[in-house]
Parts: structure tokens; sequence; C-alpha cells
């Protein structure tokens, strides 16, 4: 695939996964290349192996980043991606490992100093355990906060929220009330794969649909209608005779004809008395000569 | 009551226990809401535990919850102090999944606009700097720079500070030309004069000199180590500057050189900064000379929608925005992690996407996290008013520390 884009240009990925797979050897579990990155998936008791060899043998000196990624429909629900950058071959690497609740993955903060808040974070924010830090503390939210925020099945609401109580002169803690619900939309488009129920429509899924009906309904004739023989009599007549006297443009024929009556139509209200004094009414620009300049002019 | 001589502190041989004090979260010099818990003995600092994340807001989690475009607006709000940047790594993340070609005028107008953005930047923190080990008269001059800057935000964006312009395919709108000239005349005049100004009361300054030279050393070694990055790098003497090395956009046609300090300590990264605000200028002059005309962003309509004037007249348009500001674009499956060279170092972007309208993870990379987390170490030794300059040269901001 041609490279269109700008982003950043690092060292050809050309041979990478080749030479460093044969490094690996049984410690990897699968390596690919995408949109222009290599990632390298590692088993997880082995995370610490991995990278000293990367840094120590391959001069991928520094770690960058830590990144939690949360994925809850697998066995193993977390990932945790180190992304490592070679300062001397100008080549970024990613090295993943998969992790659930309770599974500990082994500490790397014995490789890189930084990495111990990196892993505070993802632990923060996840819940991985990384056995061996020795300073896994919450990181990034308040103190006492219970849950870890970034999972998935985390609301974006969160549960408490506090305020300012005057009466207690301190803050406190209360669960989420919210005055309307929190809206999501997604537009995705109907005819391309959503698949939308709507409010109401799930009870029609759970019902077996109704036995087809032997004899159709249908309204061919009057009296099919079942309204009743009034209401069929008065469909006879004609609503309002046809006249001949020309067509309304985009209505069709004629006026309905007139009706002749001895009532008197009303007449239209007297003119109120017309007010000779009174000059053309306009705006401003009338006479713009005699009056004073408009402000700012 | 007097004070009994034998039991004060001050005298004999007793030895003095260790205490501790907090610094912060709402200090001066702080630059923000940190926290730091130090322990002291005396008036040297033994130990600092920094405790961020007063300024979570939860932006990752609620990036996943917007389309691609509606999450841009919260990488303004990351680093408040250089937006335009924290952006750049955005758009280019989202450029990368879908393999997006930008005209070459928008990609000469982000290098522009992140240039300016560095200067930005660097005013800020150059001034904070300056301020926080005892000199007022220098920031004051440098605010006058960092207001024609947001001035210039403004007129291209309308924005001061959040502007939002970068947008994935190019930028959101041309640039006036009395824009761009103007910009140049201030490139020519202005800029140099304050800032050459503020720097001369600054950069030979015996005080100065004494509150940052030999302050905080840190070895190549540790450098790396710790995940420096930006000017914390290059203060500590590797000549590693994503522009040159991972070159984006038209970086790669620009003329600039790399400073590196000598000493590392944080007199060298304080004049990093002041030199790299003047290559910023030879940047930005290539790209006024050299910026052709042209379109400012991919024409292609499935990601870019169509501007305000031709969706009035064209039913194809019409549907195109109704749709690209309703449902967004959809971004492949897969993963990239960008990282550009934002004022305060390498600002990475984790992006994965699900293949749908909205990313399924994305991972912000602060720079001021591994900066700051290698402050007990830089601290240790130093005095307590040593750690106010320490922390002036790392040059953090919490909008994008704890995200």
């Amino acid at each position: 695939m041609t490279v269109l884009h700008s982003a950043p240009k690092f060292a050809s990925n050309e041979g990478v996964i080749e030479s460093l797979s044969g490094v690996l050897g049984s410690m990897l579990v699968s390596a690919k290349e995408e949109h222009g990155e290599v990632v390298f998936t590692v088993a997880r008791d082995q995370i610490e192996n991995v990278l000293r060899l990367l840094r120590d043998n391959h001069e991928y000196q520094q770690l960058m980043e830590i990144a939690g990624v949360d994925y809850p429909s697998r066995p193993e629900r977390f990932e945790v991606v180190y992304m490592l950058l070679s300062v001397t071959k100008n080549h970024r690497l990613m090295v993943k490992v998969s992790a659930a609740e309770n599974t500990p993955v082994p500490t790397v903060t014995t490789l890189w100093p930084n990495a111990g808040w990196l892993e505070r974070e993802v632990f923060d924010m996840y819940g991985v355990i990384f056995a061996g830090n020795p300073d896994l503390r919450r990181i990034l939210t308040d103190y006492g906060f219970e849950g870890h925020p970034f999972r998935k099945d985390f609301p974006l609401t969160g549960y408490t929220e506090l305020r300012y109580s005057e009466e207690d002169k301190r803050v406190v803690y209360e669960p989420v009330k919210l005055a309307q619900d929190l809206r999501q939309f997604d537009f995705m488009s109907p005819w391309e794969g959503a698949d939308y129920v709507l409010p109401g429509d799930e009870k029609v899924a759970q019902q077996p649909a109704p036995p087809p009906v032997a004899e159709p309904k249908t309204t061919e004739k009057k009296g099919d209608s079942g309204a009743g023989g009034k209401t069929d009599a008065k469909a006879d007549d004609k609503v309002a005779p046809g006249g001949k006297d020309g067509t309304i443009a985009g209505q069709g024929q004629g006026n309905p004809a007139p009706v002749t009556t001895d009532k008197k139509e009303p007449g239209a209200p007297d003119p109120t008395g017309d007010r000779p004094d009174r000059g053309a009414t306009g705006g401003a620009s009338a006479d713009e000569g005699n009056g004073p300049a408009p402000e700012g002019s | 009551m007097s004070i009994q001589l034998e039991q004060s502190p001050t005298t004999g041989d007793d030895v003095i226990t260790n205490y501790t004090i907090n610094f912060g979260p709402q200090h001066p010099a702080a630059h923000g809401v940190l926290r730091m818990v130090m322990e002291l003995d005396g008036e040297i600092i033994e130990r600092i535990d920094p405790h961020v994340g007063l300024l979570h807001r939860g932006t990752e989690k609620l990036i996943e919850h917007k389309t691609y475009l509606q999450a841009l607006p919260y990488f303004d709000r990351l680093d408040y102090c250089s937006p335009l940047a924290m952006e750049h790594s955005y758009v280019l993340a989202i450029e990368k999944m879908l393999n997006l070609e930008v005209p070459i005028r928008a990609q000469y107008l982000r290098v522009l606009f992140a240039e300016l953005t560095r200067i930005c930047n660097h005013m800020l923190n150059i001034g904070s700097h300056v301020m926080d080990v005892g000199a007022m008269t220098p920031n004051l001059w440098l605010f006058e720079i960092r207001e024609d800057c947001l001035n210039f935000f403004e007129r291209a964006s309308g924005a001061r500070m959040h502007s939002a312009w970068f947008r994935p395919g190019g930028v959101h709108q041309d640039v006036p030309l009395k824009l761009l000239t103007d910009i140049a005349d201030w490139l020519d005049t202005r800029l140099p004069t304050l800032f050459e100004d503020a720097m001369s009361l600054v950069v030979d300054n015996r005080i100065f000199k004494q509150r940052n030279v030999d302050i905080a050393l840190v070895s190549k070694e540790d450098a790396l180590a710790w995940g420096f990055s930006g000017p914390m790098i290059r203060g500590a003497g590797i000549p590693w500057d994503l522009r040159k090395s991972q070159p984006y956009d038209v970086y790669d046609r620009m003329d600039f050189e790399i400073p590196v300090g000598t000493n590392s300590d944080c007199y060298d990264r304080f004049m990093v900064r002041v030199e790299e605000v003047r290559q910023s200028a030879r940047i930005m002059k290539q790209c006024l000379a050299e910026m052709p005309e042209g379109p400012i962003a991919s024409s292609d309509r499935k990601i870019v929608p169509p501007k305000r004037g031709e969706m009035k007249q064209s039913m194809e348009s019409l549907i195109h925005h109704f749709k690209l500001y309703t449902e967004g674009f959809h971004v492949p499956e897969g993963e990239v992690y960008v990282a550009t060279e934002s004022p305060k170092g390498e600002f990475g972007v984790y992006l994965v996407s699900d293949g749908s309208n909205k990313p399924y993870r994305c991972k912000i990379r602060p720079t001021a996290f591994s900066h700051l987390q290698a402050m007990d170490f830089m601290s240790k030794g130093h005095m307590l008013p040593d750690a106010t300059a320490i922390l002036g040269a790392i040059d953090v901001v919490f909008g994008e520390c704890d995200r």
C-alpha cells in the first residue's frame, strides 16, 4: 500500500518482524504489521524478559508509554501495550500482553524507572495488577475512589458526584443524580447494518408472529368500511357541485358553484377616518439631509 | 515563657528528624494543580512524592463516546498552553489509519501554526520559569508576544485558545492573505525585539544563573531511562527531535537546527527553549515563503465535509455534510501510535479503532507524566527553593498530565 498520509515517518519496518520473531522464540504469541505499526503479542509472564531483550540487545532504549485497553468479550479482557522507542535505530515498536483481573502482569519497573507511574495508571484505570511494582497506588482518580473508570462496563457518568455543602461547610459525596438521562447518539444508518430496536418494539420480538388470516380484509366497495349505513348513504352525496368557470391554478377544475340564498352577507366594517395630516410612513432614510446625523457616522 | 537553649533544636548536636511539608495543590509555582509531599532534612529535599490527577477529567473515556470529529476539541483542552500541537498528533493518527493524503498547503499551514504554538507555549514557560526564580519584568514582555500569538490563532480559527482548527484531512478554514503578511511582519519586527530584549535581561543574569546552573543534573542514561523527550532530553545533550528524526507534514522540507544542552541542568533546558523559539521563527519564515496556493483540506468527501457554500448548492454535498456531522466517518480497524514533537516533548496518541465511527480506545501519552515522575530523583539533595526552578524547567501543564 502506498503511503499517502503525512504522519511521522520512522525507519522502515522491513525485516523487523522476521528478525525479532526469531529472537523472541517461544515467548512470542503473534506478530503483525498493520497501518505501518509493528505489534508483537507476547506471553504475559515473559514480558519482562522480552522487554529486557529488546532494550539490551536491540537498542529499544526508551519506554514511552504503557496503555491499557479493555475488550470485555475476551476471556482475558485487558490488553497492556508497551510503546518502545529506539533513538539510535529511529524505530518504534508495540509489545502487547493480555491479562485478566486476577492475572498479574510482571512489572517492568526493574527495566525503566518511569514504568512506575505508567503501571500505576493502568492499574488505576483498568485494575490490571502489576506484580512487583513497589508502589502500586492509584494515581489519577480521587483519594478513596472505588472502581476502575476506564473499563467498558463503568458508566460514563460514574457513580458518585461531589459538591460543596453549605450546611456542612465541606465537600460531600453523593450518588449521581441526573436531571435527564445521559443521551447517547450513534447516528448509524439504519440501512447499513445497524440493528435498532425502537422503544416498545422489544416486545414484538418476544411474541410469536400472529397466524395469517384466512380472508384478508379489503374496502373495495362502500359497505366494506364497517362504518354503518348512515355513513354509506352520506358517501353518495356530492360535496359541492362542480362549477364550469375556469380552473384554479394548481387546484384543478372549477370553483364550487355559487349557491344563492336570501340571507344577507355581512358587510365590511366602515373604514376608520383617513388622516391627511400624517406623512408617508417609512424608515429614517426618507429624508437623510434634514435630520440629525446618526450616531457614530 | 522563654525557650530553653539546651532544648532548642538549633543548638547542640541533636539529630533533627526529617519533616514533611505539603507543596500545593494551590501554589503559584506549581503551574496548576500539583500537590507534592516533600520530605525535608532542614532545607534539603530528601524525597518528593508528586500527587497528580487533581485535574483528571476522564478525557480518554469521553473520547470513546464521541465520533472522531467530536473528540477533536478535547485535545485543545489537554495542554491548554499549546492547543494546536495536541490536535496535531490526533489528526495525524486518524490520517495514518485512513491513509489519507493531505494537500500540501494544509501541511504548510499546520506546520506554520504548530510552530506559532511552540512560540506561544515557550513564552508562557520561559516567562513563568524566570518568574518562579524571582524575575518579574521578562514575564510581562513575553506575555505581549503570547498575546500576539493568541490574536493570530483567533484570526485563523475564531478562537484564541481552543482553536479546533486542525481537522482530519487538512485544516478547517483557509487563512486570509493579510494574516500571513501580518505574521511575516511580526516575525521580522515585534517578535525579535520583544523576545531578545526580554532575554537580554535573563540569560546572563547572575541571579538567574545562580538559581539554575548545576540544578537538577540528569545524565544521558537517566534521560533515556526515564522516558524524557522534548527540551528535557535535548537539555541532557541528546539531539533527539521528532521533527527531524521522524518528520511529519512538511517538516522534512524545513531547514532548522536542534539546540542541545551541554551541562544538562535547568539552565540548559531553559536555553534550549530560548533557542527553539528562534528556530521556530525560522521555520515559520520558510513556511510563509514556500507556502503554495491550493486546497486546504482533502477532497475525499467521505471524510472531509464540503464547505457551506457548496452544501447549499448541491444535493450530494448536503448529504455528505449531514452524514459527516451526524454519523461521522468510519475508520478501518486497527491500532496506531502516533507521536509528534509538541513544545513540551513527545505527545503521543495511541488510537484503537473497531471500524465504527467512534474511537474504541484513545490513549494519550502526556509529556509531563514521565518528566514529573523524575522530579523525585532530580530534586534529591537540592534546596527547597530549587524545587520551583526544577518544576519550571520541566514545563508541566496539568490539563495534559492528568487528562
